[in-house]
């Protein structure tokens, strides 16, 4: 550096450094998050709503229930799919013929305008949910909660749904992030004949009850909230006011975190998050994402992939624990190396397969390749951090056997749309289910209705019939055998191979507490305390 | 000549609206796939398709497309979900901004180096400003913001955290030009003031390394010419101080090349500032349209094009008005 400059700069950044920022409100009653993506919508229930919105949804707006808390052997905390609590119902009954749930309002809940919360607006909202389409609708069908006719209001505090099958995942999925319950009275304000939702004004507006308001958004930069006092539908957070930033680099809010600049942040990489762990400076909690796992999957429909062999080399000739080194960073739960197919009745859990490159060629030449082939082995760019590594990994492994795999980046914006396609030989991609159900997860990803998830092509129809029975069996000894036997068909025919579960990994100050692991993997900002 | 200059970038303008439009829908990737979000199914993603319009022939939604020109409407911005006029206009005072203080670091610097260069030809100053220009240019310029951050922000706490144009617990000042220097010293809030020139300072530095090497070198290169020429040697011959000769006569007559340098630098910079708003969280309106570009999101991408077509048509319509200013010659031949 010249002279000239550095004296001018060492001079600017004196005068400049000395002086420092008002401090304004308390500093302990603020959270300052830090994030690669913000929300682009405060409505959960809009088009194209991107993940970062069920955050501001989940905090802006009340539930009629939620879920309770359990503590994990290592200390850190997540909710409990197995205890649903009250948040704005404050009791509910099953009926005695099993096909309907009536839920009692509380009767203090105000919206952040002051006015009351009403069973009516409880309607409007589970209306609004199964009628705009998109994702909102298609996640209330996950649940059997189709069509307005099911939900009927009794008086201003008394709520019914009325079931159209039993269906064990009904209640569960009131609890999720979509059915939320809006201010209809403000919104229908901003309603116009071609919009009767008011999805225009609801986009840049929420008209909730949270426990949090929105105070000011600027779409790309921040979304500030600021506790609401009036919070009836369960304890008052500690904190009094939350700032999301959004930081695009992932090296700026590891910077951040370190020197203590920021408070918590999500997304970074599996080797930063591993790095801050070991040097214990930050508090990092990596839980393992439910129902969720990383993939290896294999179209059916495209030769050679429909030979069961083929596919069985191929889940022999994976380098697994390379792959949970050099891409996972050791973020994860291992789901290979099971030592037989007889599977327990838990999801995820490990394959019977594990590195074996001699199995692996045996097995090919078996099916009739003993020279191999050539294949395209695609994966999703927008991912680009955990997925190159390992694509590159896979492609040297198979290519060890005989298989040449061309790898083929898909950009993220056009990895939904090439899934759809359903056209790519050989993937690398990822699932999770927010309802921590095996048949759940089986459902979207191999039966035989084809949804997107089903990247495979899967069609096998004693699975399915596994999969139906169950979806709706109660008898829980029948329902293990159940589940027990669509899995073991999965691992048999192996159409997919698992890889890993991932970690959600936070992390945050030493003086952050009350993180709780969630389904939908946002913060909850309620349960968060600091200092 | 300012109505004649502009009436004949206008052909250029209409070039850039055709082509951005045919260039956006060229680009793979489908908008209603991505926006009818992971779970969609192929009759929900038509339905979206339908909904964005984006079903109907090329030439419809062209149509479509100038129409909404005319009326200044670039369109929604499905990724933020606002109209892109609103988006444009808030953010591009953000981008303004800091290209300005960039550049003007740069002139700060760049100037005085190319004249001292320039007097003392071969000498260790003349080889310092090739080396440091050479090396502000040649790194790339995440790379040299990211070791500013690393150097004086994580090591050593001298700078202020990359968090954007302000700290997380100042307010932006009521926005009148929607520069936050100008704002907060128009709203009498000091405080503000020097926040928003604590966090400008890194980024533009980036941004002034850049910009300095073409500056330089041209000024440099310009003065040579110009201290080789007769009338400077007359000016000389005739007892003038060296200041004097310097820079009433000399430097005079070298800025036009630097004149032109600057203004191409300066859309140069608008471009590069995209890599600068990333690393410094940068709320501008490069990144703006990066992001609507990896989600296929096409308005936001027209009009950011657009709008920095339409901002380099002025800028070299206020570059040719300067050349008439500092040399009379250019005004009267014209």
């Amino acid at each position: 550096m010249s002279w000239t400059k550095l004296t001018r700069l060492v001079l600017l950044l004196a005068v400049v450094g000395t002086a420092s920022p008002a401090p304004a409100q308390s500093r302990n009653e603020t959270l300052l998050v830090v994030t690669e993506l913000g929300p682009n919508s405060m409505d959960i229930h809009g088009v194209g709503a991107n993940r970062p919105s069920y955050q501001a949804s989940w905090n802006l707006y009340d539930r009629l229930i939620t879920y309770g808390v359990k503590t994990l052997p290592d200390g850190s905390k997540m909710y409990d799919y197995g205890a649903l609590k009250p948040e704005l119902a404050e009791s509910w009954q099953v009926a005695a013929d099993g096909m309907s749930v009536t839920f009692k309002l509380r009767r203090d809940a105000k919206f952040h305008d002051g006015a009351a919360v009403t069973a009516k607006d409880v309607k409007w909202s589970f209306d609004r949910s199964v009628s705009v389409g998109g994702f909102p609708t298609f996640q209330m069908k996950a649940g059997s909660l189709e069509k307005p006719e099911q939900f009927s209001v009794a008086d201003d505090y008394t709520f019914k749904v009325t079931f159209v099958r039993k269906d064990r995942l009904t209640l569960p999925d009131i609890g999720v992030p979509v059915p939320v319950i809006i201010n209809s009275e403000l919104a229908k304000k901003h309603a116009t004949a071609s919009d009767p939702w008011a999805m225009e004004w609801l986009k840049n507006n929420p008209a909730g009850g949270g426990a949090f308001k929105l105070e000011s958004w600027k779409p790309g930069q921040e979304s500030v909230y600021v506790r609401f006092d009036d919070w009836k539908s369960g304890p008052l957070p500690r904190l009094k006011k939350v700032i999301v930033r959004e930081v695009p680099s992932a090296g700026n809010r590891r910077a951040l975190l370190e020197r203590g600049d920021a408070d918590i942040s999500f997304d970074l990489p599996p080797k930063d998050f591993d790095e801050i762990a070991r040097a214990g400076k930050l508090k990092v909690v990596g839980i393992p994402v439910e129902n969720a796992m990383a993939y290896v999957g294999m179209n059916v429909k495209t030769p050679p992939f429909d030979n069961v062999k083929v596919r069985q080399a191929v889940a022999y000739a994976i380098p697994y624990d390379k792959i949970m080194d050099v891409a996972a960073y050791g973020r994860g739960i291992k789901l290979y190396g099971a030592a037989t197919n007889q599977p327990t009745g838990a999801w995820p859990q490990p394959i019977p397969y594990k590195t074996d490159p001699t199995r692996a060629k045996a097995l090919l030449s078996e099916a009739g390749f003993p020279n191999g082939f050539e294949t395209t082995l695609s994966f999703d760019q927008g991912f680009s951090t955990v997925n190159e590594p390992m694509a590159v990994l896979l492609q040297e492994s198979l290519a060890a056997i005989n298989i040449k795999a061309a790898i083929n980046k898909v950009p993220g914006a056009n990895w939904r749309g090439a899934l759809l396609k359903k056209d790519m030989p050989l993937i690398l991609n990822a699932f999770g289910g927010w309802l921590n159900y095996p048949e759940y997860f089986f459902f979207w990803c191999y039966h035989g209705q084809n949804a997107v998830f089903n990247t495979m092509s899967y069609q096998n129809s004693e699975m399915d019939k596994l999969i139906d029975a169950a979806r709706f069996e109660s008898d829980p000894a029948k329902y293990q055998a159940l589940v027990k036997g669509f899995v073991k068909i999965a691992f048999a025919d192996v159409p997919r191979v698992p890889l890993f579960q991932p970690y959600l990994d936070v992390a945050m100050q030493k003086s952050i507490g009350g993180y709780q692991y969630w389904f939908h993997r946002q913060l909850d900002f309620r349960q968060i305390t600091k200092g | 000549m300012v109505g004649r200059r502009f009436a004949a970038a206008l052909p250029g303008l209409m070039g850039v609206v055709v082509g951005t439009f045919l260039l956006t829908r060229a680009l793979p990737g489908d908008p209603a796939a991505f926006f009818a979000g992971p779970s969609a199914s192929r009759q929900a993603i038509e339905e979206i398709r339908a909904r964005l319009g984006l079903d109907r022939s090329l030439v419809a939604q062209f149509g479509v497309y100038v129409r909404d020109l005319a009326r200044l409407d670039l369109g929604t911005s499905l990724s933020t979900g606002q109209p892109v006029t609103r988006d444009l206009l808030a953010r591009l005072p953000a981008s303004l901004e800091l290209t300005l203080s960039g550049l003007l670091l740069a002139v700060g610097v760049a100037l005085p180096l190319g004249v001292l260069a320039s007097t003392r030809p071969g000498s260790l100053v003349d080889h310092a400003c090739r080396v440091l220009t050479t090396a502000g240019v040649s790194l790339p310029i995440f790379f040299t913001g990211l070791v500013l951050v690393y150097v004086f922000y994580f090591l050593l706490g001298w700078a202020p955290a990359p968090l954007g144009r302000l700290d997380a617990f100042s307010s932006a000042p009521p926005p009148r030009s929607g520069f936050y220097l100008v704002d907060s010293l128009a709203a009498g809030d000091p405080a503000v003031f020097l926040a928003s020139l604590r966090q400008l300072i890194l980024p533009a530095v980036t941004l002034g390394l850049f910009a300095m090497a073409p500056i330089a070198r041209m000024t440099r290169g310009g003065m040579l010419g110009v201290l080789g020429s007769d009338f400077v040697r007359t000016a000389r011959a005739s007892g003038l101080s060296r200041g004097t000769v310097l820079f009433t006569y000399a430097f005079r007559n070298a800025m036009l090349p630097v004149i032109t340098t600057l203004g191409m630098v300066f859309s140069f910079l608008l471009g590069a500032n995209v890599l600068v708003e990333k690393v410094f969280a940068w709320p501008g309106v490069g990144s703006y349209a990066l992001e609507a570009l990896i989600a296929s999101d096409y308005a936001p991408v027209q009009g950011f094009v657009l709008t920095m077509a339409t901002l380099y048509v002025l800028l070299n319509l206020a570059i040719d008005v300067l050349y008439g200013i500092v040399d009379p010659r250019v005004r009267i031949e014209s």
